[in-house]
């Protein structure tokens, strides 16, 4: 009697009506959409010549004259990288730990949370804007929205992490009788530590390529020297500077891979 | 002694996870509790040393009353009871020898603890335990290498470096083999005689529970409903306890135990390692 019997993968949305309403009402605004952006195509081809000349003037990338300005660049960029990565890490940790719904009281939580999401609002680039408006142009101004950016970032994965972790093994160490900071340190550390490496390589990474983009709003590092290159319309000395720049990202992307397998 | 007074939990959800227990535990008595899953085996143990916190009752160790104390006092309280887990519960990735020291956190200052400066007679008496249970030469070995049964060995190694009065064991052989459990059962109980030390544990297995204590609590929707020694064990004290279903199998003759009594644990231990 059973031999008959139909079936098929339930669907998603139950109700029909919605499901085929989202379905066309989804197609019908995309088209739309579409339709609206205006694209001019006798200036696309008008574009595509200058754009093939803009970056016919990359080449050859030159390294040599202005080599002085862009290694200056690049060293300020890689210590504003480092010193914005090491004190955004050092206050995304006990915003983190106050994040973490399991480890904090709930006015702590909602207060790191919010810490959290406010930092978060804020791309680099605005946070620069506002620094620099705050402490003039320079590294400094740089340092501080990068830094800014890390805790939004660290401190949010961190708190994440947290979470996830096996309560068990933190009960195990609860139950010796150890203080909250042993604790943290016996159960809470070892299980959220490998990731957390893994995720300072990667916002090192990050903070590097931040440190080119709040440099055009003059908050210093290599951003600084790029602007300027393109302001002389010295093309070839960009393309340099990018040259490096992805190099450096590439290094560090490679050597964080390699750290992360060594500490899991 | 142990003895809870009128215990009850009421979960947030509602639950009574206990009614009313009175149980008292005499010192050096190794304690089974059996009973189906969620008759609030688990819930019983936590709510001595508070990791779940009881709404109503008593419970005092020596004397010393246990559901009045303050964050600091339980703190201190805690070391004097050691927990052994079902999945273990050790930090995976710290090393064996940092698992073993963790139970003795309740006794050193952080700075200590953190830089893993333990006093020497801590580290004497984790190597001897680890010896005892055969694993003295798995030291350094990062906690997640080790083998189930070998797990559960640092475990008890971690619950009674702490010097404990009292062992709550909670379903020590839920992820173990037949083979190992026995092993850790007995472990758990020699280890119990030499030091004069009582335990409740938690198990599933009625007949470990038979083979390995001196006295069985059936617990059932937060109720004794047994409390009496291994061999009054009935088809009819297990219905009592589980429910209708064909017994007469699992009772086990207590004899049995004592062909495999004297196997060196150590030796069977390295057995399980090579």
């Amino acid at each position: 009697m059973a031999d008959n019997r139909t079936w098929k993968r339930p669907p998603f949305i139950k109700n029909p009506t919605l499901r085929w309403g989202i379905a066309i009402g989804g197609a019908i605004y995309l088209s739309i959409a579409m339709g609206t952006m205006d694209v001019n195509w006798s200036r696309v081809a008008a574009g595509l010549p200058r754009a093939e000349r803009f970056i016919m003037s990359f080449f050859p990338p030159d390294f040599v004259s202005r080599a002085g300005d862009i290694a200056d660049g690049i060293y300020e960029s890689l210590w504003m990288t480092v010193v914005s990565t090491v004190i955004g890490i050092g206050l995304s940790i006990p915003v983190g730990l106050g994040a973490a719904r399991n480890l904090s009281p709930r006015p702590v939580y909602l207060f790191s949370r919010g810490v959290l999401a406010i930092s978060r609002t804020f791309p680099e680039i605005i946070i620069a804007l506002f620094a620099v408006k705050i402490f003039s142009f320079g590294p400094f101004a740089g340092i501080i929205a990068l830094s800014i950016g890390t805790i939004g970032f660290y401190g949010k994965l961190l708190a994440e992490d947290i979470e996830d972790m096996d309560p068990v093994q933190a009960e195990a160490v609860k139950a010796t009788g150890s203080s909250w900071f042993q604790w943290l340190n016996y159960a809470v550390q070892p299980q959220v530590m490998p990731r957390m490496i893994g995720l300072a390589m990667y916002r090192f990474d990050i903070n590097f390529r931040e440190s080119a983009v709040v440099g055009i709003v003059g908050a210093g590092g290599i951003g600084a020297t790029l602007l300027t290159s393109f302001d002389r319309y010295e093309f070839d000395s960009s393309a340099a500077i990018l040259l490096i720049i992805i190099v450096i990202v590439m290094a560090v992307e490679y050597s964080s891979g390699f750290i992360r397998k060594w500490v899991q | 002694m142990l003895r809870l007074d009128k215990l009850t939990k009421q979960y947030k959800t509602g639950d009574l996870a206990l009614k009313d227990i009175v149980l008292e535990i005499p010192d050096g008595q190794v304690m089974a509790l059996i009973g189906p899953s969620g008759a609030g085996k688990s819930t019983l143990i936590r709510c001595v040393n508070r990791l779940v916190e009881p709404t109503s009752g008593k419970i005092s160790l020596n004397d010393l009353e246990l559901t009045t104390l303050s964050q600091g006092q339980l703190r201190k309280a805690r070391r004097r009871m050691g927990m052994i887990f079902q999945e273990y519960a050790l930090v995976e990735r710290l090393t064996v020898m940092e698992n073993v020291l963790s139970g003795r956190l309740g006794y050193v200052g952080f700075w200590r603890s953190y830089f893993r400066k333990f006093p020497q007679s801590d580290i004497d008496e984790a190597f001897r335990l680890l010896e005892r249970v055969g694993l003295d030469h798995m030291a350094n070995k990062r906690a997640d290498e080790l083998s189930g049964g070998q797990r559960q060995r640092v475990g008890i190694c971690r619950a009674l470096i702490q010097n404990p009065e009292l062992l709550l064991v909670d379903e020590p052989t839920a992820s173990l083999d037949p083979k190992t459990s026995r092993q850790i059962m007995r472990l758990i109980r020699e280890l119990c005689h030499e030091r004069k030390l009582s335990a409740i544990i938690n198990i599933h297995d009625v007949l470990l529970a038979q083979m390995f204590s001196e006295r069985i609590v059936g617990l059932q929707l937060g109720e004794i409903v047994y409390d009496g020694p291994p061999d009054g064990m009935s088809p009819d004290v297990l219905t009592q306890i589980y429910g209708e279903e064909d017994w007469e199998a699992t009772i086990e003759k207590v004899d049995d135990e004592d062909e495999a009594e004297n196997v060196d644990v150590s030796a069977s231990a390295d057995a399980e390692s090579s």
